[in-house]
């Protein structure tokens, strides 16, 4: 178990180590740079961007600058060292000055906590769709496989198959043109974040499609532990109906629901950037789409890299939670 | 002497059985078992209207979707007495018109044709590399089986909405980025994604397939591996293959509208005679600057968009349970 577990963490080092290489390529590749500015507005003059290309070291080959990023480099103007990726550093934003990637993504405003960082409002607003997921989702599925095949199934089965395929964009434009525009109800971009009910509509949003998916794994396994054998001796030796559904049948179904949990969370992170960016929400997904219609080459790496780690580990987090869940399964390979 | 009574014998019950259950093979009955699935069949006459309109939509749409109407601009659709902004709707522009004047209707008509072939293309070849892919990994192993394994890894890890967004800024003004205007390079990037989990399932199938006793009686009669893994263990896995493939197809078409939506999709057209000249993506992405003064802008490609995917959904569910009856009712 150990050893197993040590064998996949390690994997995920050259794992990450080819996600960054991709992104690093492919994104330098991209027409334009970090100092290209709007048509509209004053341009960087020439002298100054060549300035701030070797200040910045953009002007050193490629892979130098890879390395650079990945394990650290000296500077150019005073000669010390400064380390990458390894020592956490992610490099200074081209964009917004004065400020490195990790700042920005992680200190929050003055006087806050944590929680008003970019990355914190992201991990708010996924935590707060996966309860309303879960809350929701889990009740359908449960109450669905229980009444099989009755309409209160079929409803439940109608909005699960929903939520699955139309994509959450699409089923948040439904409910901006109902609450928004239609009925007024809701500002599409609420100039604050501090107050809860502007926080409901993109965390419904964002969490239908895990809702769904919580709702049809419930129903799925509920089906098959309602035929295994052991129902029917805790039915044949006489306990209460209510005690042989919660206590057998629900415990014994949660084990895959409960090892979806941490892909659906990394899901919902990773997943966000479209409605954040929809309803003006100050977190990570936005900052990663202006950061690439920028081109700022340091934010991109380094919120596409946070994405990356997060889905491997949530990825590895199934496996171990099964183990832990379920003494019947035991880990060789 | 003996030989010919049991064969006398036999006759009769043979007849018996041809009159009592008529032959089906195993897709014929998979095929009965679909179209009893009102579902499954609802989703496949929708998937049938589209693809039509997608096909005819120069015949289909009453106007000329790059037309700007001056004067028509910011008209609701042609059921709305009095719009948000005090126009009224005007018959000949069902669905209205967007800001610059053009008719959506039509405009709606046309990006059927981008859903329709991005659903399909790309998932025709992300299952032929798959499934040959997997065939090959899960029968023989060694490095191949391994290299497919390490790549997985990389691929699962890549959260793929971000690796799609990256390739096509990248690669757009690349002659392969402009291609088709810009749908080759998606049909590319898709596929390299999307290959491997096809593969995996594949390999899956495979592996417990080729331990099954028809596979080790054809091996001892001396068939070849290549006629093991083509006429042997391909047929009995098509199921899944089949079941991936139908489930394959919203995914493409919702990535496709994503992309639109940001701006990187199709690269829209000023040429009548393209065959692609917008999509849904792009249409939703015109219609989001003015959500609150023109819905209707928004509101029909996005229905389109959940009605094709819907249909495809429910066909998919609708081919599993044809396919596989064990699990009938159960996912």
């Amino acid at each position: 178990m150990t050893g197993y577990l040590a064998k996949r963490l390690l994997w995920l080092i050259p794992v990450i180590l080819i996600v960054a290489g991709i992104t690093f390529i492919l994104m330098h590749n991209a027409p334009g740079g970090p100092w290209d500015r709007d048509l509209s507005s004053r341009q960087v003059d020439p002298t100054a961007q060549r300035l701030l290309n070797e200040f910045y070291g953009l002007n050193k080959p490629l892979w130098r600058q890879f390395t650079a990023y990945m394990v650290g480099d000296t500077n150019t103007r005073t000669g010390k060292w400064v380390c990458g990726l390894v020592c956490g550093n992610m490099g200074p934003s081209y964009r917004i000055r004065g400020m490195s990637v990790q700042q920005y993504l992680f200190n929050p405003p003055p006087n806050r906590s944590f929680l008003y960082s970019k990355f914190g409002y992201s991990i708010r607003l996924a935590l707060l769709a996966l309860a309303f997921a879960i809350l929701i989702g889990l009740p359908m599925g449960v109450i669905s496989a229980l009444k099989q095949n009755t309409w209160i199934d079929y409803i439940n089965l109608f909005i699960a198959t929903v939520g699955i395929s139309v994509p959450n964009f699409v089923i948040a434009i439904f409910l901006i043109i109902i609450f928004a525009s239609t009925l007024h109800w809701v500002s599409i971009v609420p100039l604050s974040w501090d107050e809860f009910n502007v926080w409901i509509l993109p965390s419904i949003v964002l969490g239908f499609g895990v809702l769904a998916r919580t709702a049809r794994l419930s129903r799925a396994t509920m089906l098959e532990v309602m035929r295994q054998d052991y129902i029917r001796t805790a039915r044949a030796k006489g306990l209460v109906e209510r005690i042989v559904v919660v206590r057998h049948m629900i415990k014994n179904a949660m084990i895959p629901v409960v090892t979806y949990l941490g892909p659906a969370l990394a899901g919902l992170i990773t997943g966000s950037f479209i409605i954040e960016t929809m309803f003006g929400f100050p977190g990570m997904g936005r900052a990663y789409v202006t950061a690439i219609s920028q081109r700022d080459y340091s934010m991109i790496m380094g919120t596409t890299l946070i994405y990356a780690i997060l889905v491997a580990v949530a990825n590895l987090s199934v496996d171990f939670v099964y183990v832990l869940l379920d003494p019947r399964i035991k880990l060789t390979e | 002497m003996a030989e010919q009574a049991t064969l006398e014998q036999k006759a009769p019950v043979a007849d018996l059985n041809e009159v009592v259950t008529p032959h089906r093979d195993l897709m014929m009955d998979a095929w009965y078992r679909l179209t009893k699935n009102k579902g499954a069949v609802a989703g496949m006459i929708v998937i049938a209207a589209f693809i039509l309109v997608a096909i005819f939509a120069d015949k289909l749409s009453p106007h000329n979707p790059l037309q700007l109407n001056s004067g028509k601009d910011f008209l609701p659709p042609a059921f709305v007495e009095k719009g948000p902004n005090g126009k009224a709707g005007d018959s000949s522009f069902l669905f209205g018109t967007d800001t610059l004047g053009r008719d959506v209707f039509s405009r709606t008509i046309y990006g059927a044709r981008v859903s329709m072939v991005v659903g399909i293309i790309p998932t025709a070849i992300i299952i032929l590399i798959g499934t040959l892919v997997g065939l090959y990994s899960g029968y023989k192993g060694g490095w191949i089986d391994n290299l497919l394994m390490r790549f997985t890894d990389v691929v699962y890890a890549f959260p793929d909405l971000l690796f799609f967004i990256i390739v096509m800024i990248s690669l757009r003004d690349t002659p392969i980025g402009t291609m088709l205007n810009g749908l080759f390079l998606l049909f590319l990037a898709l596929a390299i994604v999307n290959w491997v989990g096809v593969a995996r399932i594949v390999r899956g199938q495979v592996l417990s397939l080729r331990e099954k006793e028809f596979v080790e009686a054809a091996r001892s009669i001396g068939a070849k591996d290549s006629r093991i893994m083509f006429k042997h263990i391909l047929p009995n896995s098509l199921s899944p293959i089949i079941i991936t493939a139908a489930t394959t197809v919203p995914g493409m078409i919702i990535t496709e509208a994503i992309l639109g939506y940001l701006g990187l999709g199709l690269i829209p057209s000023t040429n009548p005679q393209d065959f692609f000249l917008t999509s849904w993506g792009a249409l939703l992405l015109d219609g989001q600057t003015a959500i609150n003064g023109q819905p209707w802008a928004l509101l029909f490609p996005a229905i389109c968009v959940s009605l094709v995917v819907l249909a495809f959904t429910f066909v998919g569910d609708g081919l599993r349970d044809a396919l596989d009856p064990r699990l009938q009712g159960t996912q």
